[in-house]
């Protein structure tokens, strides 16, 4: 194993030594780029840039007429976006913070000497694997507050449960509470490769010096893995900003409007037939996205050169 | 507005049909042509029971066109069905026959440059007058019914008012009085139900109360079109306040918020409830589900404050439609094939497979073993005390009216907060119309 390891290191080193002095060339010719580059130009970059125009139409698929701004007007006094963008911004935030909190806590856990580590690393990313859509309906009949499972347990030991997704104030949170658990194993795994590259030699020198488990957490692996950290909440976030399907998929919005956020605003805009309207919708969150992501990605790579 | 049924259902239904339409198109294809025979499609929506009726209808026309075959499709129902819709005929793509909503639904489809003109077939003659304007504009007639004609208002269960001694409520009063006996003296009885599980179940107080509002005010849909009226002021407000004031006094079934359609339609047939508020083609359902109670199901119309205002809200029936898009022969077996939905054959089809609650709109009549509730309607009809829904005297209807009633059934919303949010949310459907006013 030592043996072909050093033998192949040296054969590697040489040949990107070789083309890098010669020229930057790539070895292969760039209308390889070809295939990959149609299929983006046209399926994600004339659709995105024909957005942008129909977002300044009336558009009824049958014709389109020219309107200016007021489709961005419109949308930002629909009455239901208020709310849609508050419930946007609690759920970012609540399932990014909880997935970095938990995500590390099951790293470390994951990492440390543990019986059936392999078995439980795979259970804790398996809720990846599975369909959003899927996972939506599972647990909307799990939840369900008359004959769902989760609710009649409770009710054995006298306790009644709550109307997960139909009370006007849970909605939200629950739908939240699911996300975590389907979007659990990708921080997980992103914390625990930061963990496990961290030099062992750390942890003894800290050991020697005295440190408990606390300290060595505190002072070794929370600074260590800040560019796991900034991965996982850069995910996170957008994806719980862009978030739709799981609401889709459980409370299609409701109760009422009650967790509704810009996507589900949006989809349901284009439901009813305002394809213009809803366009302007999705620039609009395009835009939300980026002013949210674009600092936030910067002050996180900021502190990662600092040290 | 109809949409319901079991999900799964659907798909196996659907499903189904593709096989089979896929076999019978590549079959086709390798034969037809040459000897004459014409194929044309038939686009029906998987709500059931569309699309047996469907299949049966195209095997039934088949028999008596042995030259031209008719494959049925299948499309999804609601919102999304429109949009396949509007896709399949802004892109040409549509099938030669199509059934799809009448009323406001249809003018969205922009009919007079997508549509072919019936106005000159045989079947026109026997159009009711209430059916022929919500199937056309001003340059033409552009669908003939299928199925008939129901009514929204309140579906009750006829064995629970005879065990109370109930009478059928002429005023708002009368009907909260007997939600009070039924609360007070049924034990486990739910005065009124409610699904809010399906969403597009919780508008009926406010849509089943419009023929109230157009009695009112019989100038209402025109100056509701015109933005000269709102649901924020009297009379239109009142269907918000009604269902207000049935959730503050607690009469809805314990499990109203996680409810579906089925379950409603289970709980008035077996007297688990008392009162549905719901269109009255709910029998179909019940008729599928728990056909024993269908004799115990009756209709009355939701009440209004004062007795004398208290009428009917009607929806017309669906109907069939072809495209611009067909031509030639497919064109002369599309009419043929929408004309054999209204014959005698076809009419059997449709007394068989989607019973009528309410009267026929064409030529069909309704037959003796037609499900009871039929009579309750039709008695608006004979004193002539039925209204069509505001969706067929008015393009305007806001996206989210369903979502604003679960508001105020679920008591996050009042009726007056609620009824001056759907005010809001009806002006992008009016602007995306080009109405004047708005």
């Amino acid at each position: 194993m030592v043996a072909t390891m050093t033998e192949v290191r040296p054969a590697r080193r040489r040949r990107t030594a070789g083309s890098t002095s010669a020229t930057q060339r790539s070895v292969y010719p760039s209308w390889f780029y070809l295939p990959a580059g149609v299929l983006y130009l046209v399926f994600f970059a004339v659709p995105t840039f024909a957005s942008f125009w129909f977002s300044l139409t009336r558009w009824t698929l049958f014709d389109t007429e020219f309107i200016g701004l007021d489709n961005f007007v419109q949308f930002f006094s629909e009455p239901q976006l208020s709310q849609g963008f508050v419930n946007t911004l609690i759920y970012g935030f609540v399932t990014s913070a909880a997935k970095v909190v938990l995500g590390l806590a099951l790293a470390v856990l994951l990492t440390s000497q543990l019986v059936g580590r392999g078995y439980l690393r795979s259970v804790v990313f398996f809720p990846v694997l599975v369909s959003t859509i899927g996972v939506g309906i599972t647990f909307k009949a799990l939840l369900d507050p008359f004959d769902g499972v989760v609710n009649t347990m409770l009710a054995t030991f006298g306790i009644e449960g709550p109307g997960w997704f139909t009370d006007p104030n849970q909605a939200l949170l629950t739908i939240a509470a699911v996300d975590v658990w389907k979007g659990l194993g990708i921080a997980t795994l992103i914390y625990i490769a930061g963990i496990v590259a961290i030099p062992q030699e750390y942890y003894e020198a800290a050991r020697v010096d005295g440190a408990g488990r606390w300290q060595q957490f505190r002072s070794i692996t929370l600074p260590l893995v800040q560019p796991a950290t900034a991965t996982v909440v850069i995910l996170s976030l957008i994806g719980g900003l862009r978030s739709f399907d799981l609401i889709w998929a459980t409370t299609g919005g409701g109760p009422g409007f009650t967790s509704d956020v810009i996507g589900s605003v949006i989809y349901k805009q284009y439901q009813a037939g305002f394809y213009g309207l809803s366009t302007a919708g999705n620039v609009i969150l395009f835009l939300v996205v980026t002013a949210i992501m674009v600092p936030v990605s910067l002050l996180l790579n900021r502190k990662e050169v600092d040290r | 507005m109809s949409r319901a049924f079991s999900t799964h259902r659907k798909v196996l239904a659907a499903a189904a049909v593709l096989t089979v339409t896929g076999g019978a198109l590549t079959g086709c294809a390798a034969s037809g042509g040459g000897d004459g025979t014409t194929e044309i499609t038939f686009l029906t929506s998987n709500d059931a029971p569309n699309p047996e009726t469907a299949e049966a209808l195209a095997a039934a026309f088949e028999e008596e066109h042995p030259d031209v075959k008719v494959s049925v499709e299948i499309r999804p129902g609601g919102t999304e069905g429109d949009n396949l819709v509007k896709t399949r005929l802004s892109t040409g793509e549509m099938a030669d026959v199509f059934y799809y909503n009448s009323g406001s639904l249809l003018q969205a489809l922009n009919p007079d440059s997508t549509l072919v003109d019936l106005s000159d077939q045989e079947w026109v003659g026997s159009l009711t007058e209430e059916f022929t304007p919500v199937v056309s504009t001003d340059n033409g007639l552009y669908g003939a019914p299928l199925g008939a004609s129901f009514a929204g208002g309140i579906v009750y269960n006829k064995p629970l008012y005879e065990e109370l001694g109930l009478e059928i409520p002429q005023t708002w009063d009368e009907f909260m009085a007997n939600n009070a006996t039924i609360a007070a003296e049924a034990d486990g009885v739910a005065p009124v139900i409610q699904t809010y599980g399906e969403t597009w179940t919780s508008q009926l107080f406010v849509l089943g109360d419009f023929a109230n509002v157009a009695a009112v005010d019989p100038e209402w849909a025109d100056q509701y079109t015109a933005h000269q009226r709102s649901y924020a002021e009297e009379p239109a407000l009142l269907g918000f306040q009604h269902q207000q004031e049935v959730a503050e006094a607690g009469y809805f079934n314990e499990d109203f918020p996680s409810a579906a359609f089925q379950d409603g339609a289970r709980m008035v047939a077996e007297g688990e409830g008392a009162h549905y508020p719901m269109l009255s083609n709910v029998i179909q359902t019940i008729l599928q589900n728990t056909p024993d109670a269908v004799d115990d199901i009756g209709f009355f119309a939701l009440p209004a404050e004062d007795a004398a205002n208290t009428q009917a809200t009607i929806w017309q029936p669906n109907a069939l439609y072809v495209p611009r898009s067909t031509e030639g022969a497919e064109l002369e077996a599309a009419k043929e094939l929408v004309a054999f939905a209204n014959s005698e054959a076809g009419c059997e089809i449709q007394n068989e497979l989607l019973p009528p609650a309410g009267p026929y709109a064409g030529t069909c009549e309704a037959l003796d073993t037609a499900p009871p509730l039929l009579d309750d309607i039709q008695a608006y009809f004979d004193e002539g005390k039925a209204a069509n829904a505001l969706e067929f005297s008015s393009p305007v209807k806001g996206p989210n009216l369903e979502k604003v009633t679960v508001e105020v059934g679920s008591g996050i919303k009042t009726a007056e907060e609620a009824a001056e949010f759907y005010d809001q949310d009806v002006e992008n459907q009016a602007r995306q119309l080009g109405l004047e006013g708005w």
